[in-house]
């Protein structure tokens, strides 16, 4: 039978710190639940420090073109025969260390990664915010814009602007160029999803009677949009942001493999990939297995990470 | 005599229900006319009520009093200026700050993400009353203090307190901007007994103390019985009877006021008979030609079913009905 | 009450939520029994555990909530422990149950007049033509016009006091002998809200079932019940005739609350207000549980848990109170 709506107060109590309140909550309590979850977030944190400190951690420089030497190609990684001990996982045909190249590669797949959910996250979020407070013409045109460009999946978009751009700039263009090609085109096709939901809580939480309130003193509707709906509507944003992480990171890697992506000169996971995939059946294997392995751990562990976030933030399933 | 306060002439909220896309295209609409046509009057200082059936309009008329509506027709006046005024936000901050709203649900009046202070303190801010982190703090604290909560709850934020300090702390809100008005949507109908008459107590209190005027919106009849002065009872969009709260409780003329008054239960247990009860309030977008009551009305003649009552003053002067029984002198 | 066994017996019930804080007692040590054809009103603020009382009767706890102690017995038969399939067989044959939502009991793929054919064939040993017969009677005797024709309908066809009226149909067509309304008038308008209670009354009086009323609002119960138990903090407070517990209440708490309703003929300045708030599950105080608001409270009463004692018996029935000051136990000086 339901739990009755007036729940009793609280004792008089101090105020408690963030921490504490966060140490007690339930999502932190869910969390130590399940130990699928904590191995997802150790899995996850040890990836993420260690790309992100690629260059202290990562026994070699791959881009320091001068340390790389030929006569290191395509040794096998330290434990076959013919393995190095200087070169844990192998080298590839350029001699360079695939560990290193490997970290250095995923720091670039995630920074790609991070920057376009964050531009989809910002442009959804705008977009449905604005969408679901205003409504009537403006909702409706741009959820009919959102429409048009759901039918569009990444891969083309990318394509699209990629080709644009190297129209607009010529054939070869540097890293950093098509770094933001690659965050450009991943953000702008992932914002339908946020816009979609945050419209959707913004419609409810628009017609709560606090909005009113706000509305009542006379509060301008971008305030009442930023202060006041904007943080009732974050949660589920969030969740999307770390599921839409792993398949941006995918995505990157697609491009990428594609060729479309990242040059071979700063390789990114999915550049080691489709590298390292043109000698997978002349034997050396650890140039391509090693890269997809570790796409495919870090993709698993911020989903898992993204499941457990959905299902702990969703009362419904407490 | 001095001019009231708040005065609603011919006021008028429709919406348009339309069901589809394309029969908007076509031309069609249909209309919901869920405050059609009501006149009012509050005295400063008083206490007028709207008593009603869920959907004949109360919270509407409460919307349009403090201009979250624009009226459809006809319009309402505070301290002699239209509230059509309030839609330019810049020329209406002075007006604004004198009307206020306390609304039903307290889980919902309150932003969660917000510590109960922001929320006291946002009409302070939102009208540049106040200035400096300290003044604000003080005055949050003296507010707080004045609802029967302690300043340290500022610190707190909505989800840990009950019901009833919920909607302690809404009221603070609607007070943080030293308000004449204050429009009260069923203020009490989400808690408990008890509570409520914590609540009701402390809104008399405050309304003695700093002289509010009070629009005072329940569908519990003995609630609005110990609040209010005047009483206006509402049935689909519009007022069919208005009162001073002692006539209107002794002396009720409109049929379905009596309706109203027959299913108040009796707790004295004076086992007195009461009146059948019949029927359902029908649908607003279809309401019933000539007087909308003439379905469930055991004194509906011919002409109520054709010709919609005007309102009329009560033979005994205070106040208004509308109905033609009465005015035949046939109720 | 006045001699006889009773139909229902509640004895210590007791009903548990454990928790990561620990166990929640949300109602502790509730004894109440019903007669044959009486009405009994429960009565409390949201919390009190009265749902769950009535909850616990019918066998619809929901895990992680148990029942950890207490017998419940129908007509002398314990019905707490019975399993699970023998416990819906005893619903609806012999207790029926109407919840707030009218909807929660109504299935919205089925037309009225199936759902109630159906629930009377599950329990009554008829055919579908006399089922079907009984069904329209059914929705006739509960104020529904032209039943035949809405009998074909749907629940979403009908406003909300009519599903109201259909689910009092529903609980009643098997011919149990007790029904357990929880707030069955809670959703509704207050005009609608007094023909259903009117209805409820006269059905049950014409069928003899009896009833246990679970609501938040005391006009209801003076209106309709025979006795009423007072529940404060999952506990009964006080337990009588509906009659003398609203004119003569001794629980300061039942006093509390009487006050607190405003009253459509006398106008008082100020309501009684109790202050404060019931305390939460998790922080219950000992001794009773009302003392930290009771205007009365002694000593003892912070530090020993009052049982029900009795206070009078008015025509054989008796009126008690769990109240150190108010009813102590007799041979006990207060
Ligand atoms: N924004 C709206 N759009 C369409 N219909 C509305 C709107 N607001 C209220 N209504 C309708 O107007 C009628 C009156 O509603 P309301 O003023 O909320 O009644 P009350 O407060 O008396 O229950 C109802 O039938 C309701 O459905
Ligand atoms: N599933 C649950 N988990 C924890 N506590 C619960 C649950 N269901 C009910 N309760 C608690 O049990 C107490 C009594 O509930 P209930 O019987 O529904 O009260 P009411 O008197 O309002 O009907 C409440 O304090 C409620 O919070
Ligand atoms: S006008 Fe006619 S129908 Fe309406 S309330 Fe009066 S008597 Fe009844
Ligand atoms: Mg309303
Ligand atoms: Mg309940």
């Amino acid at each position: 039978m339901a739990v009755p709506p007036d729940a009793p107060p609280m004792p008089a109590a101090a105020p408690r710190g963030l921490l504490e309140r966060w140490a007690d909550s339930d999502v932190w309590h869910s969390f130590t639940q399940s130990w699928l979850t904590m191995a997802a977030a150790a899995v996850t944190a040890l990836l993420v420090i260690g790309a992100a400190l690629a260059p202290l951690v990562a026994p070699h420089d791959p881009f320091d073109l001068a340390s790389l030497s030929v006569l290191d190609s395509e040794v096998p990684p330290a434990w076959e025969k013919d393995g190095q001990a200087r070169f844990l996982l192998g080298t590839d045909n350029q001699g360079r260390d695939m560990l290193s190249a490997i970290l250095y590669g995923m720091r670039i797949s995630l920074f790609v990664g991070v920057c376009s959910v964050l531009l989809a996250l910002a442009l959804g979020t705008a977009l449905g915010l604005v969408s679901g407070y205003v409504g009537g013409a403006l909702d409706a045109f741009i959820m009919r814009v959102a429409d048009v460009q759901l039918s569009f999946p990444a891969i083309l978009i990318a394509l699209l602007i990629d080709g644009v751009v190297r129209g607009l700039l010529g054939q070869e263009h540097g890293a950093r160029t098509a770094m933001l090609v690659l965050v450009a085109s991943i953000g702008l096709s992932f914002w339908v999803q946020y816009a979609r939901t945050v419209r959707g809580m913004t419609l409810v939480e628009r017609n709560k009677e606090y909005v009113q309130a706000a509305r009542i003193i006379g509060l301008p509707p971008i305030l009442i949009m930023v202060r006041h709906v904007l943080p009732n509507v974050v949660g589920p944003v969030l969740v999307i942001a770390t599921i839409n992480l792993a398949i941006a990171v995918i995505t990157e890697a697609t491009l990428s493999f594609l060729g479309v992506g990242m040059p071979p000169t700063e390789p990114s996971l999915g550049t080691l990939i489709n590298n390292g995939y043109r000698f997978l059946f002349s034997g050396s294997w650890w140039m391509t297995i090693f890269p997809g392995a570790a796409l495919a751990l870090l993709v698993l562990a911020v989903n898992l990470l993204g499941d457990w976030l959905r299902d702990a933030l969703n009362p419904k399933l407490r | 005599m001095t001019p009231p306060l708040v005065e609603a002439t011919g006021l008028a909220r429709w919406f348009d229900v339309t069901p589809s896309l394309w029969a908007r295209l076509a031309g069609e609409h249909r209309l919901l006319k869920a405050v059609d046509g009501v006149d009012f009057a509050i005295r400063r200082g008083e206490t007028f009520a709207l008593v009603g059936e869920s959907g004949c309009g109360k919270s509407t008329v409460a919307r349009l009093a403090v201009g979250l509506y624009a009226p459809t027709k006809g319009s309402i006046h505070f301290d002699g200026q239209d509230l059509s005024l309030l839609k330019d936000r810049r020329r209406s901050r002075a007006l604004r700050r004198r009307l206020q709203m306390i609304f039903q649900d307290p889980y919902a009046s309150l932003n969660p993400r917000w510590r109960v202070a922001d929320i006291v303190a946002e009409p302070i801010r939102a009208h540049g009353l106040l200035a400096g982190r300290r003044a604000i703090a003080d005055r949050v604290g003296e507010l707080l203090t004045q609802v029967g909560l302690a300043a340290s709850d500022g610190a707190r934020f909505p989800h840990e307190f009950s019901g009833g300090q919920r909607q302690r702390i809404s009221i603070a809100r609607a007070l943080a901007g030293a308000p004449e008005f204050l429009v009260c949507d069923e203020p009490t109908s989400a808690l408990d007994v008890s509570v409520q008459a914590q609540i009701l107590n402390l809104m008399k209190d405050l309304q003695r103390s700093l002289g509010l005027t009070y629009l005072f919106i329940s569908h519990n009849l003995a609630v609005v019985f110990h609040m209010a002065d005047r009483v206006g009872v509402m049935y689909l969009g519009r007022l069919v009877e208005v009162a001073d709260v002692d006539r209107l409780f002794r002396a009720p003329l409109h049929p379905y006021t009596r309706l109203l008054l027959d299913t108040i239960p009796d707790l004295s247990m004076s086992g007195k008979p009461r009146g059948p009860v019949a029927g359902e309030v029908p649908s607003p977008i279809a309401p019933p030609p000539g007087c909308a009551f003439h379905p469930r009305c055991p004194l509906a003649q011919d002409r109520c079913r054709r010709e919609a009552p005007l309102a009329r003053p009560r033979a005994d002067g205070g106040g208004t009905v509308a109905c033609h029984a009465v005015e035949e002198g046939r109720a | 009450m006045a001699g006889g066994a009773p139909l229902l017996e509640v004895r210590d019930l007791r009903v548990e939520f454990p928790t990561r804080r620990g166990t929640l007692v949300a109602v502790d040590g509730v004894s109440l029994s019903i007669a044959p054809g009486e009405v009994l009103g429960v009565v409390g603020e949201s919390g009190a555990g009265k749902s769950l009382t009535g909850a616990a009767v019918i066998g619809l706890i929901e895990p992680p909530g148990r029942i950890a102690g207490g017998q419940v017995l129908l007509a002398g038969r314990r019905i707490d422990d019975l399993p699970a399939e023998a416990m819906r067989r005893v619903r609806g044959k012999e207790i029926g149950a109407i919840f707030q939502d009218p909807l929660t009991s109504l299935d919205p793929l089925f037309t009225v007049g199936d759902q109630i054919v159906e629930t009377i064939r599950t329990h009554l040993p008829v055919g579908d033509a006399e089922a079907r017969r009984m069904a329209v009677d059914w929705l006739k005797a509960v104020g529904i016009p032209s039943p035949e024709a809405r009998a074909a309908q749907y629940p979403h066809h009908f406003s909300g006091g009519m599903r109201q009226r259909v689910v009092i149909a529903l609980a009643l067509c098997a011919n149990p002998k007790l029904v357990i309304a929880d707030e069955p008038t809670t959703a509704l308008d207050v005009s609608i809200q007094a023909q259903i209670i009117a209805l409820l009354k006269r059905i049950c009086r014409e069928h003899g079932t009896a009833v246990m009323l679970v609501t938040h609002d005391m006009g209801v119960i003076a209106e309709t019940a025979d006795r009423v138990a007072v529940m404060y903090a999952g506990r009964i407070a006080e337990i009588g005739p509906v009659a003398d517990v609203i004119k003569r209440p001794r629980h300061p708490y039942t006093v509390g609350l009487m006050g607190a309703i405003p009253s459509s003929t006398r106008r008082l300045e100020r309501l009684t207000q109790i202050d404060g708030a019931m305390p939460r599950l998790n922080a219950i105080p000992p001794g009773c549980a009302f003392a930290p608001r009771c205007p009365e409270a002694v000593e003892r009463c912070r530090r020993d848990r009052p049982g029900p004692a009795e206070i009078a018996r008015l025509d054989g029935v008796p009126h008690a109170a769990a109240c150190w000051v108010h009813a102590p136990p007799a041979g006990a000086a207060a």
